[in-house]
């Protein structure tokens, strides 16, 4: 009899072992078709920097707000695949695009308003919740990593800028990822991989604010620049 | 900054936070959440390292029952301290968990949880001679709240609502399966501590019930790296129980009882493991 028993708990384990497998295979490719849409995005996106991009700005955004619609519906089907309340199980398969995602949404708010993004919002482009407890939503850790990427890439568009002639961009850039800076630095954060990327943060704080430098002493900031800006250290 | 009572923010001499605007606004609230679930995870990383503990000293007691004239009275006494560590630490833990994905604290709490269900497998094992199942056990960490017997606990605090909701720690399957390669080095220890007792039926009957495990686990394949891990462990452990069960073999009749014990670290190319614990010959 315990014979039978044994081996019907050993049995059992392969059983879920299996199922486990089709669920990740499962959510695997669906993660696939995501990042896809994530890169095409990005490559949209990637124009800003180019010399006549900067003008373009609002068509960009417009295309690139209408590939998320692809990003909603596929995030949507992605939800189905997760079993409820173990979103944190396989949280690890669409870690990395759900960050790059954020990455890109807030990047998309800044270039429209030159404003964060909130959860909320960021969230609901990405056609996911906001919190844990009203289904498959974006981890805060995540969406912290992706405000990371957007000052990155607000860096490197700061520099750009100047070459394609805007002058004014980067002092307000240099403002933002500064403002960025000091909210990161309010939060208390454990030694992972967040911490890792926070402290890349200040090599783009130290771009941008090297570009408002080399502007300033040729005296090319732009007039209405330089009364609402206080120098960012 | 990675303790969380440092909560003092860091502000730079030249930058003041300026509380009005909205990205500092929204950190804000970031370090709230962030905050609540560090304290959240470390405070299951304590009671995890907490049953950690009493699950060795209850493993470390049940190695004592066997060839214990009073295995019985000592058992229950084993039993008895299982159920303490659930009671209060494994409730507490439930509690943290209460509405939350399990699996997101699975990390903090997954040590503590292995050793548990290591001492519980143990029990079960010496009780009756059979594998728990894993249903068993997570019924064990169900908890309805208010629990009945939770009153009596000091140290809980009162259950505030009457709700008919239960709380559990969620033990998913693989961690049932960690646990139980774990109990396969306790069940080596207990055939060369029952060999020293003197008890020369108990190898045989461990080392085919490890051999089922052993099978059963190498049907499994590549599942995660700790069971591959633990695997590697199971297979030295069963060698040394076999080599055991060879040396009572051939030899048993030949040495006298007492000796074979001696005889047995000999050969069974003894390991630190073994080593490190003192027999109880």
């Amino acid at each position: 009899m315990t014979q039978d028993a044994t081996s019907q708990i050993f049995s059992s384990f392969q059983d879920y072992i299996n199922e486990e497998q089709e669920i990740r295979e499962d959510i695997r490719s669906q993660v696939k078709d995501i990042e896809q849409t994530a890169r095409e995005i990005q490559t949209l996106l990637q124009s800003v920097h180019q010399q006549d991009g900067i003008k373009s700005i609002s068509t960009l955004c417009e295309k690139a707000r209408e590939r998320f619609g692809r990003v909603r519906e596929q995030f949507s089907k992605l939800s189905q695949k997760v079993p409820q309340d173990q979103y944190y199980r396989f949280h690890d398969h669409w870690r990395f695009v759900s960050q790059r995602l954020t990455g890109l949404s807030a990047y998309i708010v800044y270039l429209e308003k030159e404003a964060l993004i909130s959860r909320e919002d960021s969230a609901a482009m990405l056609g996911v919740k906001m919190q844990r407890g009203d289904g498959f939503h974006i981890d805060l850790d995540d969406y912290l990593m992706g405000l990371l990427q957007l000052a990155s890439e607000l860096s490197r568009l700061a520099v750009n800028s100047v070459t394609a002639g805007d002058y004014g961009r980067p002092v307000r850039i240099a403002r933002f990822v500064g403002e960025l800076d000091s909210g990161f630095r309010l939060l208390n954060l454990k030694n992972d991989s967040l911490r890792k990327r926070f402290d890349a943060l200040k090599y783009d704080l130290k771009k941008s604010e090297e570009v408002v430098y080399d502007l300033t002493i040729r005296g090319l900031v732009p007039q209405e620049q330089k009364s609402t800006d206080k120098p960012t250290e | 900054m990675a303790s969380p009572e440092g909560k003092q923010m860091r502000k730079r001499k030249n930058t003041d936070v300026d509380e009005n605007s909205t990205v500092i606004k929204a950190f804000r609230e970031f370090q709230v959440l962030l905050d609540t679930r560090h304290d959240k995870y470390e405070r299951l990383v304590k009671l995890s390292r907490d049953v950690t503990i009493e699950s060795k000293r209850t493993i470390f007691m049940l190695h004592r029952v066997a060839g214990n004239e009073d295995s019985e009275s000592l058992l229950a006494q084993t039993l008895e301290k299982l159920n303490n560590i659930k009671l209060i630490k494994m409730m507490k833990i439930s509690e943290e968990l209460e509405g939350e994905d399990p699996y997101q604290f699975l990390r903090a709490y997954s040590p503590g949880l292995q050793e548990f269900i290591e001492a519980v497998t143990f029990y079960h094992y010496l009780h009756s001679g059979s594998l728990v199942t894993l249903q068993q056990i997570q019924d064990d960490l169900t908890f309805p709240t208010p629990h009945p017997a939770v009153e009596n606990v000091a140290d809980i605090t009162a259950p505030n609502v009457k709700r008919e909701v239960t709380v559990q720690v969620l033990i998913p399957p693989l961690e049932y399966m960690l646990g139980v390669a774990d109990l396969t080095g306790e069940l080596m220890r207990l055939t060369i501590n029952s060999v020293g007792a003197g008890d020369l039926q108990l190898p045989f009957k461990v080392c085919a019930f490890m051999r089922r495990i052993h099978d059963a686990f190498l049907s499994y394949g590549n599942v995660s790296r700790e069971l591959n891990r633990k695997m590697s462990t199971l297979r030295q452990s069963l060698h040394k129980v076999e080599n055991a069960c060879y040396t009572i073999q051939v030899r048993g009749s030949e040495i006298p009882k007492h000796l074979i014990a001696d005889v047995l670290s000999g050969t069974s190319e003894c390991s630190s493991r073994f080593q490190e614990e003192p027999c109880d010959e």
